[in-house]
């Protein structure tokens, strides 16, 4: 029991971070149907910036501040230099823009920053919590934590704002939601920054837990990319749902089967889960008209 | 169109790709080039096929390494484990290929858009898990070596004797696809990219279409991944993992989708590029990235199609 109780913890806590992943998938995908697999590189750099700030004597709540300022302003460049100028390709030709990009970042991580791994120390110092027989990292808490005001915060504003609504009506129908006076270029450059921020913040969180180092982004990105369809991709419940379920079958089958076929487990069950529910689990059906 | 032109047009367009072949060597100052240029071959052979899939049909498939992998390691555990000879096990990993893609492919080709290329992406990682786990068999993370291949009691070793097997082998790949495209298949095919409801109403049995074609390209790739183990001597699941798949994708939108031509020209791009960008040592990546993304923008087609669309713009004012 205790030991079940530990790889569910170790599971949430690993989700949480493909849950924001997925999210960040999801609200670059409802603004403007691009799927950005430069996701994992501002989970990257988040971690990478916050690190190196701190290393050169920044105080690190500052340094964290920075670095998810500075990630958010890749986010926009990535969409204003890269992804606006090619308006009107095709979507894999979109696609293949942020895979370059992606490689691009990894590139520049490399050489501005370097090749090794590297942590942060946890927020809260202390050892490790024990909770019915398991033993849970702080740090873990302060993942589960901030993943879950993030989720709340977002959702908030995209209910309870304007520019929320707008978000929404743009994820709807852009040519409608353009004809009632919506700046929908505007939103697609406010979902590539949120993204880019909710991915920085990801990093900095779980930098203490799993280390970072300049490629730690294309890993990510794919288990954040296969969470949101697994919860069907533009459903932000959905991308939730999805990352936490990946993160926890990934540390059940690691800790009950085997840990080199973990990444198997949890594609089977996405591929069976696909095959039986082709839109996801809560993905919406699209309906092709002719 | 008659059949004589058919015919025509067909043989028309494969012309520049034989000279390419014959006459590519002929600007080679060392043999290192040689072994650029049946890279390049190796991997135009599998982004045609990819192509057939992705250009043709609309069916992406972002695990299509996994089929490489299977070729690649059915050429090394075969010879190793069995004595079978190289070019036997090169057409049992054919067959073992598009026998897997029979199998996988009825319920995967199912998903639509995104869908289909996470569970294309899923289906390649499982290939590259198998191979690294399974060490006993494919000596791990580490791979393992691959004998030569022998041919007649002829031994293809050297970069100029597998810059012509991969070329010629190319040259087959590409008429039998052009082949394909005009057949009742291929128009079958490209009714489906275009609409597949409107398609089904035709008449045409979508779910089949689209397994023949997935089990065509997973055998294009297979043939390619053999002969990038035999040529390299060695195999690594590299060869079946995720950045292989995008890498594959890649050569296939950037050569230009729906173009066969632009499989040779896309596969060159990504083949050479990363050779000359080694001189910039610790940028190359960043620099790689970078062409990837101004080459998407501003030839948003494909490299042939942008190019040629711009021709035929000259030839009008």
């Amino acid at each position: 029991m205790a030991e079940l109780l530990q790889f569910v913890f170790s599971g949430l806590t690993v989700g949480a971070i493909y849950a924001l992943v997925a999210l960040g998938f999801t609200l670059i995908y409802n603004a403007s149907d691009i799927i950005n697999f430069a996701q994992g590189e501002f989970v990257m750099l988040g971690g990478m910036t916050t690190v190196f700030l701190s290393l050169a004597g920044v105080p690190l709540p500052l340094a964290a501040l920075i670095a998810i300022i500075v990630t958010t302003a890749i986010g926009l460049a990535l969409h204003r230099l890269a992804i606006a100028p090619a308006r009107g390709a095709s979507p894999v030709a979109l696609i293949m823009i942020t895979i370059g990009a992606s490689i691009f970042l990894r590139g520049v991580a490399q050489i501005v920053f370097d090749k090794t791994f590297h942590s942060l120390p946890p927020l809260f110092s202390g050892g490790p919590i024990r909770f019915g027989g398991a033993t849970i990292l702080p740090q873990s808490l302060v993942v589960l934590a901030g993943s879950a005001v993030i989720v709340v915060v977002l959702w908030l504003f995209v209910d309870r704002t304007m520019l929320g609504k707008a978000v929404i009506a743009t994820a709807a129908n852009r040519l409608a939601a353009r004809l009632i006076g919506v700046d929908t270029r505007r939103i697609v450059d406010f979902s590539f920054a949120v993204s880019a921020a909710v991915g920085a913040i990801a990093g900095i969180l779980i930098t203490p837990i799993t280390l970072t180092s300049y490629d730690a982004g294309t890993l990510l990105a794919l288990k954040g990319f296969a969470a949101a369809m697994l919860g069907g991709i533009g459903s932000a419940l959905g991308a939730v749902v999805g990352g936490l379920l990946i993160g926890m079958i990934e540390a059940l089958s690691a800790g009950y089967l085997s840990s080199s076929y973990k990444d198997a487990v949890a594609f089977v069950i996405i591929l069976v889960v696909l095959v039986a529910m082709p839109q996801g689990l809560f993905g919406r059906v699209k309906i092709e008209r002719v | 169109m008659s059949l004589r032109a058919l015919l025509k047009t067909r043989l028309l367009s494969a012309i520049p790709v034989v000279a390419i072949v014959i006459f590519l060597p002929l600007c080679f100052p060392s043999a290192y080039y040689y072994r650029i240029g049946a890279l390049v071959f190796i991997f135009g052979l599998a982004v045609v096929g990819l192509n057939l899939l992705m250009g043709f049909a609309g069916q992406v498939s972002l695990g299509h390494a996994g089929f490489l992998g299977i070729g690649a390691y059915s050429v090394a555990i075969g010879p190793v484990y069995f004595g079978a000879p190289s070019w036997l096990c090169l057409l049992a990993g054919v067959m073992l290929s598009g026998a897997i893609a029979f199998a996988v492919g009825r319920p995967i080709l199912k998903l639509k858009g995104h869908y289909l290329a996470i569970g294309t992406l899923g289906f390649g990682l499982l290939i590259a898990i198998v191979l690294t786990n399974e060490a006993d068999w494919t000596g791990g993370p580490d791979g393992m070596s691959v004998p030569g291949l022998m041919l007649f009691g002829w031994r293809a070793h050297g970069s100029d004797s597998w810059y012509w097997i991969s070329g010629i082998t190319f040259v087959g790949g590409f008429v039998l696809a052009l082949n394909l495209m005009e057949s009742p298949t291929g128009r079958a095919l490209q009714a489906i990219h275009d609409s597949e409801i409107a398609a089904l109403v035709l008449g045409i049995d979508v779910a089949r279409k689209k397994l023949t074609v997935f089990i065509i390209s997973a055998m294009y790739a297979s043939v390619a991944g053999s002969f990038l183990a035999l040529f390299n001597g060695l195999v690594t699941p590299d060869m079946a993992g995720f950045l292989r798949s995008i890498e594959l994708v890649a050569m296939v939108v950037l050569g230009g989708m729906g173009s066969i031509f632009g499989s040779l020209v896309g596969a060159a791009v990504l083949v050479v590029l990363p050779q000359v960008l080694t001189v910039f040592h610790e940028y190359e990546q960043a620099l790689l990235g970078l062409i990837v993304m101004v080459f998407m923008i501003f030839l948003r087609q494909g490299i042939v199609p942008s190019v040629a669309s711009v021709l035929a713009g000259w030839r009008k004012c």
